[in-house]
Order: structure tokens, then sequence, then C-alpha cells
């Protein structure tokens, strides 16, 4: 097998940081490469210096052979490589057909052709048999149209290796399936791809080859094939026993007289219809649905993000006021949003400033808020859930993921609630702050706080004493601590399952 | 008439470019209100929809056109120039300065002075461009900075005085007529002809619709997104600094408060013509027809006399008014 790419023995440092030590990384034609890693372990500066973002200190790149382009050479390094990034790298309100072909837009005597314009892009996408209209706003494309969309857009230029960065990160089951049969049609007509991913279950789906990264260093390469998912998770924590996340069905069960805390009665609204279910003192509930199936709109307006059209929300028998967040709060409720970057922090401000932002309130006399108690709040939040910073007036938006969703989860559990609402509580962190999220998970519910769990993650689900399943905005079936991965799934997906 | 099928064909071609159309249509969103002022303007007053006054509206508004111009180019890219209504005053002055006997002393001849205009309206481009693109100042504040500067220095240099004797050249533009319009009604429309044909026909043009709609993804396509915004600025100085002769010409003399408040009624004009102040959105005919709604307003509110105490206020309340009527026939949100 021809190689596409060969990196030998490239590391890069910033300052006194070792970003990358010595990694050899060679991708055979064809071929898809996995590239794991726990966050910070090098993968997006192994990415940059792929792609000619950044040059490597030591070691050389090559492709099929030949030296990399220099840095300079935008059209060179175009040519050879593209990377289809989390972030959208599309212009909004250009149309499809003109963001294939940007700065490049077919011309007739100095004036562009837009006919022509429509007919290469139409060919184009036609000819990697993409299904997008492209008179549409790139803006209004969906996730995976976007990526799509990109792909055609390198593989115009002539690229056929791929580096895909985390590429499912945003995308439902359905559509994550979608994206694994349109990777190996691409493979078949000679398209390579590095792909990233924080879902080892992905890894043995669509890949071939798999190379770990952990603190700068590569700690293993192998054919896909060849190695466990406990190997692997290894490789990733450089300690042994693969994840370890208290699963419910090895403790007690909560005793069956405790009373609801939480109960929801006939609850409609976005995307969902009456919905009833309680939630009692200590205990753990889950939600899983696909991203279609309504159960984050069911969490948000518990949360008071959205209102309900009907039924009611009601905390220790008090019914909520319709779509209040303030009420909810009052009512002891706390709540780790959907998304850390839009919902839950303000990236800009210091871990103190976010970590007591909803407890303000309480602070002081008047509504003053002091900056040092800010930071002791902050500080405590720091020690008590491990999160790896600085200090407490850092910046939130230089914390890796991981210890971003802990400072949301400081602040949900800052007010003392008596439900913690978590909404994808795991999502883009690595295995070890996965583990230490799901810990306090336990800690809480030991606590005596009840807590729901609604996630596309089946292992969040592990420490639930029920998951309930939601599919097309109803309820359809409940699992009790101890289900199998299969026969949730069939629940989720609403097929039969045969193992 | 006999002949259906070329009619059947035009149907279904139209059905299929339906979603390329759209867009476009959103462009229009204007014309309803411009058409509602026009028919309320005829029933009140019966002098308004006369060919006298229709001309004098664009006679009058040709100034303000011209800055729009410039300051739409500059929004699409994403960028803010504030400093355009300083530009409007001092450029003018500045070329008139040097050709009257009462200015430098220099009294070159006209046309050099008319090009020193132009000339000036560059420089101030140029050291705006170097001050954001280069330096990575913030747009707005470096801007708002540059237009105090230059109305001090035009206050500075007249000594708060108006200029008077400019040569006959420096007025040519609004008061010499072509077909029946002022030659700077024509000079307006076809750089809005040009402009809006580049912006669309041309990739310079779809550049700075990609600069604007998101920075980062031009320069991976390949961009030259710092000396594209550059240019953006020096384009937009010199359109202000004609339109500051334009408007010399109209009012026949220099003020030393000559544009003085005009960058909001160009900020309205463009913003009710569905530009974004986001960037990366916005047509040249949406901006003109931005510019000739106000037009109308401005004319329409002097025709029926209301006192010119209140015209400010019931000004602002017709800017407010047309916004929202773009916004809810157009659909777009315009944030």
């Amino acid at each position: 097998m021809t190689t596409v790419v060969e990196a030998v023995d490239v590391g890069r440092r910033y300052g006194p940081t070792v970003a990358l030590a010595d990694v050899s990384l060679t991708v055979a034609a064809g071929e898809s490469h996995a590239l794991v890693g726990r966050n910070g372990a090098g993968k997006s500066t192994l990415v940059t210096i792929l792609t000619g973002l950044s040059k490597p200190d030591t070691g050389v790149v090559t492709f099929g052979g030949e030296p990399a382009p220099p840095l300079g050479d935008r059209e060179g390094w175009r040519s050879k490589v593209a990377c289809v990034y989390q972030h959208s790298t599309v212009i909004p309100h250009l149309t499809v057909a003109e963001n294939l072909f940007i700065n490049r837009q077919p011309t007739r005597r100095g004036v562009i052709s837009w006919s022509r314009l429509r007919r290469d892009a139409r060919e184009l996408l036609d000819s990697w048999r993409v299904a997008v209209e492209v008179d549409q706003p790139a803006g209004e494309l969906s996730v995976e149209d976007r990526q799509l969309v990109e792909i055609a857009r390198a593989l115009s230029y002539g690229a056929r290796f791929i580096v895909l960065d985390e590429p499912t990160a945003q995308l439902d089951s359905d559509a994550i399936g979608r994206l694994f049969v349109r990777m190996r049609e691409l493979q078949d007509a000679g398209v390579t791809f590095l792909f990233i991913s924080h879902h080892l279950q992905e890894v043995y789906e669509v890949c071939q080859a798999v190379t770990v990264l952990r603190d700068a260093r590569q700690v293993l390469t192998a054919p896909v094939a060849e190695v466990t998912r406990t190997q692997l998770i290894d490789a990733m924590t450089g300690e042994s026993g693969g994840l370890t996340v208290v699963d419910a069905a090895s403790r007690d069960r909560v005793a069956a007289d405790a009373a609801d805390v939480l109960t929801v009665a006939g609850l409609s609204g976005d995307a969902f219809t009456d919905i009833s279910f309680g939630l009692r003192r200590g205990e753990v509930l889950g939600i899983a649905g696909s991203n279609a199936s309504g159960k984050h709109q069911v969490a948000e307006t518990i949360y008071g993000l959205r209102a309900p059209t009907a039924g009611v929300v009601e905390v220790g028998g008090r019914s909520l006021p319709r779509g209040d967040v303030k009420a909810a709060l009052r009512a002891g409720i706390g709540c780790v949003p959907r998304d850390r970057h839009h919902q839950g922090l303000v990236l800009g401000m210091s871990i103190a400033d976010n970590s007591a932002m909803s407890i303000l309130d309480r602070m002081g006399s008047a509504g003053l808020a002091a900056p040092g108690a800010r930071a002791a709040v902050a500080t405590k939040a720091i020690a008590e859930y491990d999160i790896v910073a600085a200090g407490a007036d850092q910046p939130t938006d230089a914390l890796s993921g991981g210890n971003q969703q802990k400072v949301v989860l400081a602040r949900a559990l800052a007010s003392d609630p008596s439900v913690l609402v978590l909404i994808n509580p795991t999502a883009g962190v690595d295995v070890k702050s996965k583990e230490a999220l799901l810990g306090q998970v336990e800690r809480v519910r030991a606590e005596g706080k009840a807590v729901l769990i609604v996630s596309d993650e089946l292992d969040d689900l592990r420490p639930c004493d029920r998951v309930l399943v939601l599919r097309a905005g109803t309820l359809v079936a409940e699992h009790e601590a101890g289900w199998s991965v299969g026969d949730l799934v069939a629940d989720i997906e609403g097929v039969a399952s045969d193992d | 008439m006999t002949d259906v099928l070329p009619g059947e064909r035009r149907a279904t071609l139209s059905a299929a470019k339906k979603s390329s159309r759209i867009p476009r249509l959103r462009e229009l969103a204007l014309l309803p209100a411009l058409a509602v002022l026009l028919i309320i303007g005829a029933v009140v007053n019966e002098s308004f929809l006369t060919a006298s006054n229709l001309i004098s509206i664009l006679g009058a508004s040709a100034a303000l056109a011209l800055v729009v111009l410039g300051e739409s180019l500059v929004l699409i890219s994403g960028k803010f120039d504030l400093s355009l209504e300083s530009t409007v005053g001092i450029a003018p002055a500045v070329g008139a300065l040097l050709v009257i006997p009462s200015g430098f002393g220099t009294e070159w001849p006209a046309f050099a002075g008319i090009a020193v205009i132009l000339v000036v309206g560059a420089v101030i481009g140029v050291f705006n461009g170097f001050l954001i693109v280069k330096l990575k100042l913030n747009a707005f504040i470096v801007t708002l900075a540059m237009l105090i500067i230059l109305r001090g220095l035009l206050v500075g240099a007249t000594e708060g005085k108006t200029l008077f004797d400019m040569p006959e050249a420096f007025f040519t533009l609004a008061t010499a007529t072509f077909i029946g319009l002022p030659i700077s009604v024509w000079l307006a429309l076809i750089l809005y002809g040009l402009v809006g044909f580049g912006l669309r026909y041309h990739r310079v043009g779809r550049s700075l619709y990609a600069i604007g709609g998101n920075r980062e993804a031009a320069r991976a396509a390949g961009i030259n997104t710092d000396r594209i915004s550059w240019l953006v600025f020096v384009v937009a100085g010199v359109l202000a600094a004609l339109g500051g002769l334009v408007l010399t010409g109209y009012v026949g003399a220099i003020n030393a408060s000559q544009g003085d408040g005009m960058i909001f009624q160009v900020f309205a004009a463009a913003v009710i013509g569905g530009i974004s102040l986001d960037g990366g959105r916005g047509t040249m005919f949406g901006a003109l027809t931005g510019v000739l709604l106000l037009a109308v307003v401005e004319n329409l509110l002097t025709l029926a006399q209301v006192p010119s105490f209140w015209t400010q206020a019931v000004f602002g309340g017709i800017i407010l008014v047309s916004l929202m009527l773009a916004r809810f026939t157009g659909g777009k949100p315009q944030t």
C-alpha cells in the first residue's frame, strides 16, 4: 500500500510547553486512520502541522513521498490536505455554489458567470453524490450537509487526504450512520481520512488503523482489529481499568416510599407531547432518545428555558410558572445546559464570575457581590470539583473542555439545588473528565439530591436508576438499571434488537 | 398569441429558478414602502408628484447617496466607518482652500483643487485602513476618533468661517444638468450601477461578502482579506470626498459644519436598505432604495410645512417605522 502522508518524528513547542514530541504517523492510501487522545494530548497540534497551519520544530512531513509545501503556499497545501473542523468554515450568507468556488468563480470576460458557477457546483456535488441544493445559503445547511459540502470543496481542490475533526460531535445517530456510509464510499473512491473522535465505538466502526496520543507523545499505533477497547482506553489514560463509572445496578435501589421531589405531569411543548414522570430524592433518572426525540426540549422546559404548551412541572409539590428560569432556580433546580459554549459559560469571563453567576443575589446584602466572595466560591469549586486551572481569576476560555464543564457543573450546584438537571453533561470531554463528572453525579445523589440526566451518550446513563426512552416526542419505554445496550438502543431507534 | 409552448416553457423555467430568485425578491422589500410614501405625497400635496419636485428630491439626495455607497461597502466587508461624515466636510474644504484667494494663498487651478479633494478622501481612507487593518484597532473607536479629529481640523483651518468664492468648477456637478437631471444624480446612478455590478459579478466584489460573512473562511479560500479591507476604506473615503464635492455644489459654499451629523442618516439609509451591520449581507439596490426613502420623507416634511423645530423628531420616528416595515416585508432579521 502506498502512503498518503507521513510524519516522521515531528515535534512542536509553544514557549515552555511541549505540545508534541517525536510523533510519527503514517497514513496509507484509502484507509481511515483514527487519531484519539484526551483533550490536550496534542491532536490539534498534530492537525495544524499536517494541514500546514504551523511548522514542526523537529521532524518532517511528506505527502506521497514528496516534501510538504512551504507554509506560505496555501495553494499547494489545499491540493494535498484539508480539514473539516467542528466549527463551520463556510460563509453563511453566500450560496452553497459560491462557497464551493469562492475566490475561483468561473468567469467569462472577467465577469462571474453565475450559470456556469451553479452548473459546476451541481456537477461537483453530484460527482461525490452530495444531495444539497446549490442555491441555498450555506448558513442554512444542517451540520451534516455542511460537512459534506466542506468535504466536496476540499476534494475539488485536488486533496485526497481529509482530516475530520470530531465530525460526529454534533450529529445524531442517524446522521452519524449516514456519515460513515459516505466515508466508506469515499474511501472506495480513493479518499483517505484522518478521523478524530472521542467515541471509541466509532473508531471500531469506521477506521482501519488507530494512533493514540497522550501528553504530547505517541503511545500506540496499530491496526484497529488488533486493539481491544480496554487497551485503547488504557493507552489514552495511561492507567489500566478502562472507564469506571458507578453502575446504578450495583447499588441499592431507592426506597419505594421516598417522596417525589420533581413531578412532571402531562407536559407538552416544543417537539414533545404528554410527558409524565416522577423523580424521588436520591434517585438518578435518565432520558435517552435520538437528537430529534425531543429529550433536550423536555429538560430545557423543566428548567424554564422553554415554555410548555400544556402540563405542569412541580418541585416539592409546588408547581412552577411556565418558562421562568429564575423561578426554577428558586424552587431548587440546578441545570447544566446542553451547550457549554452558548448557554453554559461566558467564555471571556473568569472562573469566579462564571461559577458565582447563578447565586449573585445571595452573596451579600443589597445585591452586592464582592469580588472576594466570588473568588471564594470559585476557589472552593476548583478544589471540590478538581478543576485544573491557574486560579479563580483565569478566564474560562483558557480551560480544556472537561474543566469548562466542571465549572458549569459547579455553578449548577452552587445554589444547592434539590434537583439537578444535566443535559449532555460529558459532550466533548475526555475519558478522565467524563469519569470525574459522572463521579460527581454519584456524590450528589448520595447527598439526597435528585438527578435527571439527558444524554446522547449511553455511558452517561449508567449511573441512572431508571432510563426513560423518548421517541418522536413521546415516552415509549422505561428501563431499570442494568439495561443492556442492545435493548436500549433498539428502543431509542425504534427497531427490534437481536442481541 | 396562438403559440402556447413558450409560455409554458417560461413557466417551468421560472419554477426551476424560483429558489434562486427569492433572495433577490428580498432586495425589493422597500419598494412597497416607497410606493406608499409616493401615494401619500401625491394625495397630501399636489406639487409633490411634479417632475421638478422629483428632480429636486434626486438632486438633494445625490451627496447622501455617494456617502451611503461608500459606507455600504465598508459595512458589507464587516467593518465600520464613522469618519465619512467629516471627510464630507474636510476634503472639499482642503481643495477649496488651495484654490481660493482667501485660502492658503497657493491659488491652485480649479482642476488641481478638485483632484486634491479626491486625494484627501483617499489619504483619510489609507490612514483609517492602516489603523484598523494593520494595527488591528477597533474600527468603531478609530473612526469615531477620526470623525472628531477631522471635524476639528476643518474648524481650525477655516477658523469656523464659511468658504465662498470657489471657482465655478466646484459647483458644476450639482448645477449642470444632462437630460434634465443634475450631473451629480447621473454620477451617483452610474456609480451605484458599477459597484452593484462589481459586487455581483466580480471576484473582488464577492470577496467583500466573503470577508464580511466569515473572515477566516475567506482567508482560507485564498482571499487577501487585509488588502481588500484596506482598499474598501480607501474607496469609501474617496466616495465620501466626492459626496462632499457634490454637497458643496448643492449648497454653494463650504460651512465648517458641512456633513456634521450626516453619519446617522448614512447608517439609517444603509440599514433600512438591508445592509447588515454584522457584515456579509446587503446590495447596492437596497442601499439606493434606502437613500430614496429618506429623501422622499424629507421632501414630504418640507412640503407639508412641518415646523422645522419638529422635523428631527418626525424624521427619527419615520426611520424607525420604515425599519419595522422593511423587517416585516423582507422577513429577515436586521441585526
